[in-house]
């Protein structure tokens, strides 16, 4: 690991630093949640950083982002604003949808990021058609589809990929894989070989990849993506990872013994990429100013977001539709 | 003028827009043979293959993937076969397509026309003969349309195309070999503007679609005995035409809507509240018996709709 060149270590510590600003952030959205501040359910994706920095890290800001109702960390890892995000978990003015989607409705078109779902695996066709739309204007951009490992039991999962292959379309599908749906165990749920045998039954050429080691994922999307954007068609990225918190911000995981959740937090990817920075060269101070920056960053968002105020009753007749307004005919 | 079937017109109006607009495009299955009703022939001779697109029997991708298309500077045209077979694709209709506007907060619109053919058509069953246009008027969000004429096929077509709305489009299966007079030219309707099919003093009705015909056949006969039907076509029933409907409704003081579809839970008793709400009119409705569509004549013909029954429930109206 001290073989790392000195552009590794750049890309590593700024991997490192966005690591630590989707940590803070949903440590601010679980303390917002605490205080009744954030309104509905939260999705926590605290142990699985290393996915979204590493893959969603190798996106130009026009390529296109589709995500989950987990989708906090992939949202700013695409560009949106931290602040942002947090006015639309609290419901507020200023947040990315102006606090009329919340948590699972999480959205930033400005930075291509086309939402997060509360439906499972509903993003993955509309990633494909994202990705037709951008073939048929002759663009070089990509778009990239994250969903769970629970997604792939959903009919979707299944013509979503069908479609992607057969246009031959510019999506990397990634498979966030942290062996839960909800409170299942998803291999008990899930027959045959996986995310990634099912992908290769499709002619999807799949890629496993060690989803809390950052440096893996960022090579293996880095390869798969200038692979896309060459031509080749759809890729698959299989990511093993772990979900730290429970399924929810009130969920207390209690299906999954203690001994496991324990073993996890030392494989946490926070942890791993710090260890080979360290062995690179960065001193203690050096990654705990990227812990410190993250967590002042995300207290001042917490207290800016606060300090907004609601969006006015008006907003629910806005933006539902042009011919036949609720905003002319409500009734 | 030019004398054009509905399905004809369809086309008509379908290559006009993509002629126009390079990023309007229709995708379903069989469309590079026509599309099963052949509303698509000859187009992807003009426009190639990549705009008028085959698809997976997928229609959960193909909705999907159009909204997405949509978000992402196209204009889909979805066909989905059988409004039927679009129950397969609810999910991407509802709670995708029609709320991603809202949801995201005005970032984007969801421009997309999805064509769900409906109703009873040659002893086509319980499957392939379904009218569920109020399904989707009971959802925010979308449009509805159901055009009843070759001319309004053209024009509405048009017209939904370059809707920013998700536009639910539901062309009746009965009437593709219909012939009818269509303006040429270039012709877009509102949406929200009902047609006066024809004109008379004692008692409102309102239909849509197909019905509208039999709803005009069943008025020649009350002419015959001295009842005036002051006959609308709705034609959208997202947006639908309160104004005009409310004012028939109001001068007449009677007011019947009569629909293909199921009676129970149609938008016939959306728009018998909304009448009895704003005028002192009486109103009913008359829809289907609450029942699958049979495959036997016999079976398929006892939860239709017809002049006679029509013309029945008018006199009763009128008298009780
Ligand atoms: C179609 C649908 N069914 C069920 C749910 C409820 N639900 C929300 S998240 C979830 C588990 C999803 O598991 P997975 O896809 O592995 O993603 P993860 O939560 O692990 O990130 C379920 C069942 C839903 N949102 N959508």
């Amino acid at each position: 690991m001290s073989s790392l060149r000195n552009t590794d270590i750049a890309r590593l510590r700024a991997h490192h630093r966005l690591m630590w600003r989707i940590r803070k952030l949903e440590e601010a959205a679980l303390r917002g949640l605490k205080a009744g501040v954030v309104l509905g359910a939260i999705h926590p994706s605290i142990g699985q950083e290393a996915v979204a920095a590493g893959a969603v890290g190798n996106l130009r800001r026009d390529d296109i982002l589709l995500s989950t109702h987990r989708g906090h960390g992939h949202t700013l890892a695409k560009g949106a604003d931290s602040e942002a995000m947090l006015r639309e978990l609290f419901g507020r003015v200023g947040g990315t949808c102006g606090g009329k989607g919340g948590s699972m409705h999480i959205a930033d078109f400005s930075v291509g990021m086309l939402g997060a779902n509360g439906v499972v695996g509903a993003n993955i066709v509309i990633a494909a058609g994202s990705a037709h739309a951008i073939k048929l204007r002759g663009e070089d951009r990509v778009v990239c589809c994250i969903f769970g490992d629970g997604a792939i039991n959903r009919g979707p999962f299944l013509e979503g990929l069908n479609w992607a292959a057969v246009f031959k379309l510019p999506v990397l599908f990634v498979c966030e894989d942290n062996g839960f749906a909800a409170t299942t165990r998803t291999s008990t749920m899930t027959a045959g070989g996986g995310p990634a045998v099912r992908a290769e039954a499709f002619g999807i050429p799949a890629t496993l990849v060690d989803g809390n080691d950052v440096q893996a994922v960022d090579e293996a999307a880095a390869r798969l993506i200038g692979e896309i954007r060459a031509g080749g068609g759809p890729r698959f990225l299989h990511a093993k990872t772990y979900r730290l918190t429970g399924h929810t911000g009130v969920d207390p995981a209690a299906y999954r013994p203690a001994a496991e959740v324990e073993a996890a937090r030392m494989l946490e990817p926070i942890l791993r990429c710090a260890e080979v920075l360290r062995s690179a060269g960065l001193s203690e101070a050096e990654l705990e100013a990227d812990r410190g920056a993250a967590e002042a960053e995300m207290d001042i968002a917490y207290e800016a977001a606060f300090a907004a105020p609601y969006p006015g009753p008006e907003e629910a007749f806005r933006d539902v539709q042009d011919a036949g307004s609720p905003e002319e005919v409500a009734f | 003028m030019t004398i054009m079937t509905y399905s004809a017109a369809a086309k008509a109006a379908l290559a006009e827009e993509m002629r126009r607009d390079p990023y309007v495009w229709a995708v379903g299955e069989d469309l590079g043979r026509g599309g099963v009703f052949g509303q698509y022939a000859g187009l992807v001779e003009e426009f190639g293959p990549d705009r008028i697109s085959d698809a997976p029997i997928s229609e959960a991708a193909i909705m999907g993937a159009c909204v997405g298309a949509a978000m992402t500077g196209t204009r889909p045209v979805v066909e989905m076969r059988f409004s039927d077979f679009a129950l397969c694709a609810v999910d991407e209709l509802v709670n995708q397509a029609a709320k991603a506007r809202f949801m995201f907060g005005g970032q984007s619109k969801v421009p997309l026309v999805v064509r769900e053919p409906i109703g009873m058509w040659r002893s086509s069953a319980a499957q392939h003969s379904q009218s569920l246009e109020s399904w989707y008027a009971h959802i925010p969000g979308l449009v509805v349309v159901c055009p009843s004429t070759p001319a309004d096929n053209k024009a509405l077509l048009k017209a939904a195309i370059r809707c920013d709305d998700p536009v639910v489009y539901m062309e009746h299966k009965n009437l593709w070999p219909m012939e009818g007079e269509v303006p040429d030219g270039e012709i877009l309707l509102p949406f929200g503007k009902a047609r006066q099919v024809q004109q008379g003093g004692d008692i409102t009705m309102v239909s849509w679609s197909a019905q509208v015909h039999v709803c005009a056949e069943a008025a020649k006969s009350l002419a015959a005995e001295g009842i005036g039907v002051d006959l609308w076509d709705l034609r959208t029933l997202w947006p639908w035409d309160r104004e005009a409907i409310l004012t028939s409704a109001a001068k007449t003081g009677r007011a019947v809507i009569v629909h293909e579809a199921v009676q129970v839970g149609g938008f016939g008793a959306e728009i018998a509240a909304t009448i009895a709400e704003h005028t002192g009119a009486r109103v009913s409705r008359l829809g289907a018996p609450r029942a699958p569509i049979g495959y036997a004549p016999p079976v398929e013909n006892a939860v239709r709709v017809t002049a006679s029954q029509i013309v029945a429930h008018a006199r009763t109206a009128l008298n009780g």
